[in-house]
């Protein structure tokens, strides 16, 4: 698939790096700053082309001619409409997907339209990452909460600890456990790699396990992994940007919400827009500000401020001084590695939230949703089966009949409204949401053919 | 540095190059069975070599960093040197010693075309043949070749690419994969050389020495099946021919490939350094054809335009092949066409020298210079086209430029201190560094008469310049190797 790529910040840069990684993408990254891009095209086998990104020249020596996507991820909301305008109007590109920061644009859907805005796809990382946060504040204990079907079906990661009662117990007697709960577990790492499952694979303590279940059996599989933490109340939120102030939005009408903001003028502004939320003007690793705030006693720290030094130091000062949990917003892939054995309970990575929803659009075969996990190493997919037993490598065939890649699973199929989970013998029938877990993403070729439909039979 | 992932790829090329010794080797059946017993021995040692490199490390799978990447295409080039001798020096006929069969494999794949053997025309076929072929490889590069073909390169690929090509700005990729590119460059190539062998097919050469003419041409290398050279055919025909391809294959080979993707010959006309490698070559037959005539070499002028069109151009492309004596041409003639080679061809072609931009750009700033004396507080660009050249381009060329002069000082005292005369020392540099390989002096007939020592500051001399003497200079630094 061609791919263009417009813009080589930290979110083009890390599409770049996922996509070109993938050896059916030829990828061509256009961007205005010569030096960041000779520094990614010596990482990455990609092409570059200098220039801004919406001009028609330049995307045409980018070959906006024979792209099959563009995806257009430049700061500014304005060049990325144009961008897609143009790829529209004069290079008929198919599929173009823009980042849209501005709320206001958002929410105009109006002008999405073909003969407006054509973009197929609006993406907005700082709403993708305030709702990766909501989720995660209201499923305390788990380290990734993950929607699929709609949200009738969700993946969820949490550490195994030893107050679970399934910790120390073999695989086959969840069901035991949970007779009427729909879920399933679908991957456990254990330091760092995943492990093989079978009925007799005992789940240990410190093991990151992900499941699979239903949205009102999430908290009942939670409990089984760990003792089941209170309900999130106090939320302290270092940074008032765009992320912050959103987050804020979302849960002041639940929570008791603090929000630390440095800069004085923005604090002001923030503060007319928030209702219940306690806006503090001052810095977020100022020890007395945070123990005049009653860190002790708050149930989640979330440092979200554009500075990820900054948010990481924040989050272990407040743990220290008595946070429960603490969370950093944190951009480099080795900094996310580096701190989140420390003392640091979540760290949130915007490219990995983001990644998914561009990956959703460059797969072969009906595929709706993809979350990229653990640094883009594994992944989870929601795909649509399509055709008869005939054409299709996927229907009518019950699971273990199929021929899936090593390291792959189907761990739930979606029917209408019905979510159920997979076993070795359910039948997949055309229509069906299977949802996948991938724990080797280099094998994704194997499963987009499998997901095809053969031409010769439709 | 990562060694094991070098060695691996070292490995795997090497073993990718003991393929081609199986091609001389149906030559070698078809006429008459000739020396098929050393290509079969060479085939069998460099296999068994490269297996036995790549053996212990063939799990070695990090990324090549851009130093891995120099370490892997120098010290390739080196062992390819050595193990492309291997037929040679395992031959009975022609009988070479080691140092020769080194030189001889060196001058193919480096597309110089110096020669140290004689009688060309009574050795088997197979010989000749895997001479040019080994040229054809050179060429274009037989490690774009390895990328093109061998998909698990994958990334590296790139910091391979970049250290084999020649040409100051190497970032430029026609396709968003390496493998790609590297796959068109070898498409334009072997469509070339297709057109090089039906070209002389229809010149009235018979189809084993069209073909290898062809490899010899598209090459930019020079070697011939005849002692004669192109001269052998004394046919006009043919020197047209010859003429046309070594023109095409001096031009940079991504230009080729736009005008194939785009079928628009604008390109050519666009790219400045296209138009200066025109202008140098309608200059340098311009006053090579009046100096002929005007002095009268040749009887017929007919004769005269034609050996000194097809001189000029064989020379400033450094190909190197001949249809006259040009050392014995009068007056300034012979030195004319040797400093033209310096030049070279266009940066991404397959032709040597210090290549045509990187002249253009010393010119520019040149020009400069002399504005600013006028202008003192003017601010002026230097440009290629309507783009401003980056300074780094403009240091980088610099410092090639006087590392060029330094290398080729060195290779010539040391050349002279190994008994050489003058004349012979100066132009025995010039043809291995430029990878020319027709000189004046006592080399102009080859390197026969020439001591061992000269000739393996030759071999030095010819990867110097096949790879740009900084793929190679850079290894020789302690900065590279210091942690």
């Amino acid at each position: 698939m061609k791919i263009l790529i417009l813009g080589a910040g930290q979110v083009g840069s890390s599409a770049a790096y996922h996509l070109s990684h993938e050896e059916a993408n030829e990828v061509t990254v256009v961007d205005m700053r010569p030096d960041v891009l000779r520094e990614l095209q010596d990482r990455l086998d990609i092409r570059t082309v200098v220039g801004h990104a919406a001009y028609p020249d330049v995307l045409e020596r980018a070959g906006a001619n024979d792209a099959d996507i563009i995806i257009a991820l430049t700061d500014s909301d304005e060049t990325n409409l144009v961008a897609c305008q143009v790829a529209y109007t004069l290079y008929h590109t198919p599929t173009k997907i823009a980042r849209i920061r501005a709320a206001e644009y958002m929410n105009a859907k109006a002008l999405f339209t073909q003969d407006a805005f054509p973009v197929d796809l609006r993406i907005s990382p700082e709403q993708l990452v305030c709702e990766y946060v909501e989720q995660l504040i209201l499923y305390p204990g788990a380290l990734q909460v993950l929607e699929f079907a709609g949200g009738r079906v969700r993946l969820v990661g949490a550490m195994a600890d030893r107050n679970g009662p399934m910790v120390g117990q073999k695989l086959s007697v969840l069901k035991q456990h949970l007779p009427n709960a729909e879920g399933r577990i679908a991957a456990i790492y254990r330091d760092g790699t995943a492990r093989e499952l079978q009925g007799d694979t005992v789940i240990e303590e410190g093991d990151e396990v992900f499941f699979v279940a239903a949205r009102q059996d999430v908290r009942v599989f939670m409990s089984e992994m760990r003792k089941l933490e209170e309900p999130v109340r106090r939320v302290v939120i270092a940074g008032g940007g765009n992320i912050g102030l959103r987050l804020a939005l979302a849960l002041e009408q639940t929570n008791q919400v603090k929000i630390i903001e440095r800069d004085p003028r923005r604090a002001k502004i923030i503060s007319e827009q928030l209702n219940k939320s306690i806006v503090l003007v001052g810095d977020a690793a100022d020890e007395e500000l945070l123990l005049e705030e009653n860190i002790d006693n708050v149930d989640v720290f979330c440092g979200l401020t554009n500075a990820e030094e900054a948010n990481i130091l924040s989050a272990m000062l407040a743990k220290r001084l008595g946070a429960h949990k603490v969370m950093a917003l944190i951009n480099r892939a080795s900094y996310v590695e580096l701190v989140e054995s420390g003392t640091i309970d979540i760290a949130i990575s915007p490219q990995q939230v983001t990644i998914g929803s561009l990956l959703a659009h460059v797969r072969r075969g009906d595929v709706v949703k993809v979350h990229s996990l653990r640094r883009g190493e594994a992944e989870a997919i929601e795909a649509i089966a399509h055709g008869t037993k005939e054409s299709s490598r996927v229907v009518g065939r019950r699971i273990d009949e199929i021929d899936l890649p090593r390291g792959t699973s189907i761990v739930a199929v979606v029917r209408g409204d019905e979510v159920s989970v997979a076993h070795h013998d359910t039948v997949i029938e055309t229509d069906d949401h299977v949802i996948m877990f991938m724990t080797d993403r280099r094998k994704i070729e194997r499963l987009e053919e499998l997901f095809q439909v053969d031409v010769a039979f439709v | 540095m990562n060694w094991t992932v070098a060695q691996r790829i070292l490995g795997l090329l090497l073993m990718f190059f003991s393929l081609t010794m199986l091609t001389p080797l149906i030559f070698s059946l078809v006429f008459r069975g000739e020396a098929w017993l050393s290509f079969v021995e060479s085939f069998v040692l460099t296999l068994s070599a490269g297996f036995i490199i790549w053996l212990p490390v063939r799990n070695a799978r990090k990324e090549l960093r851009l130093r891995d990447g120099f370490l892997v295409v120098a010290s390739f080039w080196i062992v390819l040197g050595l193990f492309g001798a291997l037929p040679f020096y395992l031959t009975h006929n022609p009988a070479m010693s080691f140092t020769d069969a080194v030189f001889e494999s060196m001058s193919g794949l480096t597309t110089t075309g110096a020669t140290v053997l004689t009688g060309l025309d009574t050795l088997p076929k197979s010989i000749l043949y895997y001479r040019q072929q080994l040229q054809w490889l050179g060429g274009m590069g037989i490690i774009v070749l390895a990328v093109a073909v061998l998909p698990m390169l994958g990334v590296g690929g790139m910091q391979l690419y970049r250290a084999e090509t020649p040409g100051p700005v190497k970032d430029t990729k026609l396709t968003p994969r390496v493998t790609e590119t590297a796959k068109a460059l070898w498409y334009v190539y072997l469509a070339f050389t297709i057109l090089c062998v039906l070209g002389y097919l229809f010149a009235g050469m018979n189809w084993f020495d069209a073909l290898c003419h062809a490899f010899a041409t598209v090459a930019i290398g020079g070697f011939s099946t005849h002692d004669l050279s192109l001269a052998y055919y004394n046919s006009t025909a043919v020197n047209l021919v010859a003429v046309v391809f070594m023109f095409v294959a001096g031009i940079n080979f991504s230009l080729h490939f736009f005008t194939w993707r785009y079928l628009n010959v604008r390109h050519y006309f666009d790219n400045p350094e296209f138009r200066a490698y025109v202008f140098v070559l309608v200059s340098v037959s311009v006053v090579v054809i009046v100096g002929l005539l005007w002095t009268g070499t040749y009887a017929d002028p007919e004769d005269g335009i034609i050996n000194g069109l097809f001189q000029a151009v064989s020379i400033a492309t450094t190909t190197g092949f001949t249809t006259a004596d040009f050392p014995s041409w009068p007056g300034a003639l012979p030195v004319i066409l040797i400093f033209a080679s310096f030049i070279g061809g266009c940066a991404g072609s397959t032709a040597g020298g210090i290549k045509v931009v990187r002249c253009l750009l010393i010119y520019k700033q040149g020009v400069r210079e002399i504005v600013r004396l006028v202008h003192p507080s003017a601010e002026i660009p230097v440009k290629l086209g309507r783009q401003a050249v980056p300074v780094r381009v403009i240091d980088a060329v610099w410092g090639f430029f006087s590392v060029y002069l330094i290398v080729f000082g060195v290779m010539m005292m040391a050349m002279m201190a190994t008994g050489l005369d003058q004349v012979t020392a100066f132009s025995a540099v010039t043809l291995t560094l430029n990878n020319l390989g027709a000189g004046l002096g006592d080399v102009a007939a080859g390197f026969v008469a020439v001591n061992d020592s000269a000739k393996w500051i030759a071999i030095t001399a010819m990867l110097l310049g096949r790879l740009e003497i900084f793929t190679l200079l850079v290894l020789v630094t302690p900065t590279f190797w210091r942690r």
